[in-house]
């Protein structure tokens, strides 16, 4: 731990010589500046983690409640537009992190290539979960007074009785799936408008080795983005495929 | 950042391909009944892919800052918290 002094000289040999204009004046160094960056970067998505936590574990309390409705749900789903829509995923977080490394060592047509990618990528994304979204209101799978869940039988292990799914028990897993994929395709449209953004100032040259935390931060709010559908996708569509 | 010696650019695409791999796998997994083991393997390959991401593609791995492996950590244990103690809860309660 550096004494006060040390820091203080620090600050003041940074300011007497001509230096990157990013470099705020209550920092000392570009290190210190960008280690505050990203730890209030990850302290954020530690705050998003709990966000999503609150409700998978609303969601693994229906599960636990309502197993065969929710199980009958889920296999309503469309496990292979989830699967393509988690490839375009992993994806646009390999694009991110090449735009990153393009950032920090100058090279100016990989980090806009790789920025347009991922732009391309996540409206990729949004545009199948649309279609997935579609068929939900085609089939009356969205929670309200059109809701429709006749008629649809609970799987049963061999030997039970067979009975119907309650529709108002399967209807709280599709408030469940809207609500979380929801918020998901919300968090993936604010990370599109992010990386335009980045796309923008990459663009004017305002991103350099020297300087590119907002790349650097912009690329952990995807990859956190990345790591929520990671989970959902079993949760929502395959844990069920086969009962 | 600077000391990021043997390309890491290689690195990227290992991860990359085992993440599409994973996504594979959790698939195939789904299709065969496990019973009660169909969850928990899908969320072991989903923590194992969640690992990847945060270890080196956001690079926690080679992070020179120790605060952020204390706020990950900690993230984890609260979450941990909170679905812990809400499944001991409702896990055990005689729905009617």
């Amino acid at each position: 731990m550096p004494d006060s002094q040390t820091i203080g000289s620090q600050a003041i040999a940074v300011h007497d010589e001509t230096h990157n204009p990013a470099l705020l004046h209550h920092f000392a160094t570009e290190e210190q500046q960008r280690d505050a960056s990203s730890l209030g970067m990850w302290i954020f998505l530690s705050t998003e983690v709990m966000f999503f936590g609150g409700l998978f574990c609303a969601y693994l309390i229906y599960r636990l409640k309502y197993f065969g409705e929710f199980a009958a749900a889920s296999q309503t789903l469309n496990w292979q537009l989830g699967t393509t829509n988690t490839a375009v995923l992993i994806c646009s977080s390999l694009t991110v992190v090449l735009a990153v490394y393009a950032a920090q060592h100058a090279k100016r047509a990989m980090l806009l290539g790789s920025l347009v990618l991922t732009i391309i990528l996540g409206f990729a994304f949004l545009g199948i979960k649309a279609v997935e979204y579609a068929e939900k209101f085609e089939k009356h799978h969205v929670p309200g007074p059109s809701f429709q869940f006749e008629n649809v039988k609970v799987p049963t292990a061999p030997g039970q009785p067979e009975r119907f799914a309650n529709p108002s028990h399967a209807q709280i897993y599709f408030a469940l799936y809207f609500v979380m994929t929801g918020l998901h395709a919300l968090h993936m449209i604010i990370g599109i408008g992010i990386f335009l953004w980045l796309l923008t100032i990459a663009w004017k040259g305002r991103l350099t080795p020297e300087y590119n935390t907002p790349m650097e931060i912009g690329g952990l709010y995807w990859h956190f983005v990345d790591i929520v559908w990671i989970y959902l996708f079993p949760l929502l569509y395959l844990i069920d495929l086969r009962k | 950042m600077s000391e990021h010696s043997s390309s890491p650019l290689k690195t990227y695409v290992v991860i990359w391909i085992a993440l599409l791999f994973g996504t594979a796998l959790t698939v195939i997994a789904a299709h065969i009944n496990l019973g009660p083991f169909n969850a928990a393997v899908a969320l072991t390959i989903a923590t194992a892919k969640a690992l990847l991401v945060v270890l080196f593609f956001m690079h926690l791995k080679g992070a020179s800052e120790k605060l952020l492996k204390l706020v990950v950590i900690s993230t984890v244990f609260f979450l941990l918290i909170l679905l812990a103690l809400s499944m001991a809860d409702y896990g055990t309660r005689l729905w009617s």
